[in-house]
């Protein structure tokens, strides 16, 4: 595997108010191609501040990011941009109301003149079914979809400009837990069939050990613990991590055992 | 805490059916679910968005009869008083048997007066002559209850000024300072992170279980529900699909929609995740009833 993004001791601290607020300091984090890698934390602990700097909207105010070896300069170039999409957690305010669905989905390949004009109602066509909505729905207003419906149109839009990476902002945390299985699926086979690689933001822990690789961890701006998700879910290293797993509610006995262990600090046998 | 079946229940919804329109164009939104809560007893309604669960809660408080666009048939009877029909004499009448608390604790207190104004209030509603010296005192030691370091200066604050967890906290102290004997809690602390969300959930249930509240728990985190309620119904667009104890619910899911929501939620002991249908026929299964948790017999007031 290689790395396709790095980042090199990043930092961001904004100014309200004549207040500094350090947002994240000192992270580096290394993501490989091809990888599910979570990104886990509560209010406050500096996830949006690190999908707003990979993404380019903000720029970092010490360290550097790497996409593919080469160091992301403050103005991005379009194959940059392309090349770094974002899924938000809203889908309904992630997608223009008075504007069709194909219209959606088409507007990054106009922007960066993807294709020719006739080409791309097919594109969107194809893009739509890729992501198990029929060919009928470009002509659909967002407005009357349900949340999953909206969710599977931004990630057909995303994946519009052909990406490597996605930044995925908490991407299920808004639907239903059956429409919410069904997306991860989606977004699972979507990333073994195009080799993309995600930068998947949640809160919850149990979509973390459901869909991703590895996980990080981050607590008050700073990267607290980062591994591959087994070994973090059967032997957590920091206090931090214990506690957030040990707050997860559960449903099954298997594990509230597991949980009820590494809130003791200690690991059942059968964990690992 | 699980009492003898035999404990008279403090709500009891009896068919209950509910439009939304106008009378001759209505869509029908409940069609038909009873449920009760016993004294003391924490009773979860567990379903998805749409499925109708906070209607259930809110006519059940009595907050929804009273719009033209809302039809409701059935009964909904708490401490003997008939509710169907809502409305501030509703209100009036149950004065602070029965109290409420909302997802989103910061919006729910009012941004514009200090904590101890309203606090006073809603102890006032409870003691109409309280002074204000005697309000305070008691604000402030319902406040130390439910772990509020200080008391004082929480009560000089307004809500913007508390973290979302300490306004969850101060909700839940002004909701049980009139010692109802119902607590209603709608999706309570789905706003919070994770481990505010657990602190505030397990400081409610130590609460109620000393003080002998009844919950009626609206939630869809079935792990919620799992920690937290004693006897749970699952509701699915309308219908209720499935009654049993937490126990029975979780060891022994019998509905394919029951069986269906438990199988998709991600498990933090692994396990992947599950090609699940979003919706199914078998999901319109006729509702099971779990041993000994049927609905009591109807009693003519």
């Amino acid at each position: 595997m290689s790395a396709i993004l790095e980042l090199d001791r990043v930092g961001k601290t904004f100014t309200a108010d004549g207040h500094r607020v350090v947002a994240l300091e000192d992270v580096s984090l290394s993501f490989e191609r091809g990888e599910c890698h979570a990104i886990v934390g509560e209010s406050g602990s500096g996830k949006t501040t690190l999908a707003n700097l990979v993404l380019g909207l903000i720029p970092p105010s010490a360290g550097s990011i790497r996409f593919n070896g080469v160091p992301l300069p403050g103005e991005r170039s379009r194959e940059q941009r392309r090349s770094i999409q974002l899924v938000q957690q809203n889908p309904l305010s992630a997608l223009n109301p008075r504007r069709s669905v194909g219209a959606s989905v088409r507007l990054p390949l106009d922007v960066h003149g993807i294709g020719t004009s006739a080409s791309r109602a097919s594109r969107v066509a194809a893009l739509l079914e890729e992501v198990g909505l029929d060919g009928d729905y470009a002509r659909r207003s967002p407005r009357g979809l349900s949340g999953g419906q909206r969710q599977r149109i931004a990630i057909a839009r995303a994946l519009a400009c052909e990406p490597e990476l996605i930044v995925l902002d908490e991407p299920t945390s808004a639907l239903d837990v059956l429409v919410q299985a069904r997306v991860l699926q989606l977004l699972h086979r979507l990333r073994v069939a195009r080799g993309l690689t995600y930068l998947f933001i949640t809160h919850d822990l149990a979509v973390v050990r459901a869909i991703a690789s590895r996980v990080s961890v981050f607590q008050k701006g700073r990267l607290v613990e980062t591994g591959p998700v087994e070994a973090i879910f059967s032997d957590p290293k920091t206090a931090y991590t214990r506690q957030l797993i040990g707050a997860v509610p559960v449903v099954t006995d298997e594990e509230a055992r597991l949980r009820d262990a590494i809130r003791a600090g200690a690991v059942p046998m059968d964990a690992t | 805490m699980m009492l003898a079946p035999t404990a008279e229940p403090v709500l009891t919804i009896r068919d209950l059916r509910l439009a939304f329109g106008s009378r001759r164009n209505a869509t029908p939104v409940l069609h038909g679910i009873s449920l009760h809560v016993r004294t003391g007893e924490k009773v979860a309604l567990v379903g998805e968005s749409g499925s109708g669960k906070s209607v259930t809660a809110r006519l059940a408080m009595g907050l929804l009869q009273e719009s033209p666009r809302t039809h409701a048939t059935g009964s909904i009877r708490f401490d003997g008083i008939e509710a169907i029909s809502g409305g501030r004499e509703i209100a009036r009448r149950r004065g602070n048997r029965v109290a409420m608390i909302f997802q989103d604790p910061t919006s729910a207190l009012n941004p514009t007066f200090r904590i101890r104004g309203q606090f006073r209030d809603v102890l006032r509603s409870g003691d109409r002559g309280i002074r204000d010296d005697e309000a305070d005192r008691r604000a402030e030691a319902a406040l130390a209850e439910v772990s509020i370091p200080d008391p004082k200066r929480a009560l000089d604050s307004y809500a913007f000024q508390l973290s979302g967890g300490m306004n969850q906290r101060v909700m839940i102290a002004m909701a049980l300072a009139n010692r109802p004997a119902l607590l209603m809690a709608d999706e309570p602390g789905t706003a919070l992170d994770v481990t505010v969300q657990a602190q505030t959930l397990g400081l409610m249930h130590e609460l109620t279980e000393r003080r002998g509240t009844a919950v009626l728990l609206i939630s869809h985190n079935l792990g919620v529900v799992r920690e937290f309620a004693d006897r749970v119904y699952v509701i699915y667009r309308g219908r209720m699909v499935e009654h049993g104890t937490t126990a029975q619910l979780f060891h022994d899911p019998r509905h394919p929609y029951t069986r269906a929501l438990l199988a998709a939620i991600p498990k933090i002991s692994g396990g992947g995740l599950p090609d699940l249908p979003e919706r199914s026929p078998d999901f319109d299964q006729p509702m099971v009833v779990h041993e000994g948790c049927g609905e009591p017999a109807e009693r003519r007031p």
